[in-house]
């Protein structure tokens, strides 16, 4: 049986990928923003995952509105990003996992999710920036992955309490995969931002913060929120918290947080980052003593 | 800020609803080309060209003309793909955002900061 070792929220900025690229880490600007990641590639050293199961969303690299899947599921053999017009430098292809995304397309399919399977899916820089946060420096990615595309570009956009449930049934699939795999739920966007319309700039920082506590034990008070609500409390592209609540939605057991990280701004947005550790119901003490 | 969609109620906002997925289709499809290099510099290379070739109706033309990111919106653009356009002249989210709310760069970058205060 597969473990779910947890999952891991954060932002995805496309800047975060030059001020990579630029080794800016240390730049005063940049600085408070990455020294919230450390402590995430800790944890990551110690949870060890073979596989990364990614809830992102397509900003107009691999859909189009020609065809707009609400829910994309990978099915390749690997995953490449590639230009994405305004100049984020790409990274190296990712290996995937075609059996396991199989798996997960004929358990969510089986459970009424009604996806868009993808034997060929490039991936943007919602998928790419939070892995090279994630394992900055390596030649090679150390996982497979497995990426899963929620459409918040054509509303109407699944709602919230939709995204978390399709999570839940994700980490149903997962529990029942039978190999000796463990695998990391990654869930990417957010948090507070809108850049476009004269509301340009809107960032809350009280209601982002009301989310990252309430999402680690109570989310469910956060699916009662509509889009619409999201938007007007959250700004328009804030509404990538469905990941979040995707990725959370996936974590079958005790969910205990980690680390959390916030910090405002970086370009438009607030910057979040929260690992999440799952740990099986009733056996949170072994695990401790292992 | 006034209310340009009454269905939602929140100002100075456009959701790209499919209302607006039709009407910018053009627009979109253009910008969503910008993806590629070689779209990129046939578009500064004859620009009237480039647009007329995917169809532009003349609202969508003259707000590209005029590198109008609130008239770009009005005629269906979407951002995500807009971005694109903007990137072609070095403009990011924050000259878009300076832009719309007409103020300058450095103002808006401050207001950003200030809401984290």
């Amino acid at each position: 049986m597969a473990t779910i070792v947890g999952a891991i929220t954060t932002s995805h900025v496309p800047a975060i990928g030059g001020a990579i690229a630029k080794k800016l880490h240390q730049d005063p600007y940049w600085q408070p923003f990455f020294a919230g990641y450390p402590p995430a590639r800790e944890w990551l050293a110690k949870a060890r995952p073979d596989v990364v199961v990614a809830f992102y969303n397509d900003h107009g690299l691999q859909f189009f509105l020609d065809k707009m899947p609400t829910f994309a599921v990978g099915a390749a053999p690997e995953y490449r990003h590639a230009d994405e017009g305004w100049g984020i430098p790409t990274v190296a292809p990712f290996r995937g996992d075609p059996e396991l995304s199989w798996h997960v397309i004929e358990r969510l399919i089986a459970e009424e999710f009604d996806l868009t399977t993808c034997q060929e899916m490039l991936v943007d820089h919602a998928f790419t920036v939070p892995m090279s946060l994630l394992w900055p420096d390596v030649d090679a990615w150390p996982v497979r992955v497995v990426p899963i595309a929620i459409n918040t570009v054509q509303y109407p956009f699944p709602s919230p309490a939709r995204c978390f449930r399709l999570g839940q049934a994700v980490g149903r699939a997962l529990e029942a995969w039978d190999r000796d795999v463990r695998v990391l739920v990654l869930g990417t966007g957010g948090l507070s931002h809108q850049l476009d319309g004269e509301r340009a700039g809107f960032i809350n920082k009280a209601f982002d913060q009301m989310c990252m506590e309430k999402l680690v034990a109570e989310p469910e008070a956060l699916t009662r929120y509509s889009t619409v609500d999201i938007i007007r409390e959250a700004g328009v592209q804030g509404v990538e918290f469905v990941m979040w609540l995707a990725a959370r939605g996936a974590l079958t057991g005790t969910v205990a947080r980690v680390h959390a990280s916030y910090h405002i701004p970086i370009s438009n947005t607030a910057a979040g980052l929260l690992v999440m550790e799952n740990r099986p119901r009733g056996a949170a003490e072994s695990r401790a003593a292992a | 800020m006034k209310v340009t969609q009454a269905w939602h109620g929140i100002p100075g906002t456009t959701i790209f609803d499919g209302v607006q997925a039709r009407k910018g289709y053009a627009l979109n499809k253009m910008c969503y080309s910008f993806n590629s290099a070689e779209n990129r510099a046939a578009f500064l290379a004859d620009e009237d060209a480039y647009c007329a070739k995917f169809g532009l109706t003349p609202e969508q033309r003259e707000a590209v003309r005029e590198r109008n990111v609130l008239k770009l919106i009005a005629a269906g653009g979407n951002v995500y793909y807009l971005a694109k356009l903007a990137g072609i002249f070095h403009l990011d989210v924050q000259d878009l955002g300076a832009q719309q709310t007409g103020m300058t760069k450095e103002a808006f970058k401050a207001k950003l900061v200030e809401q984290g205060r």
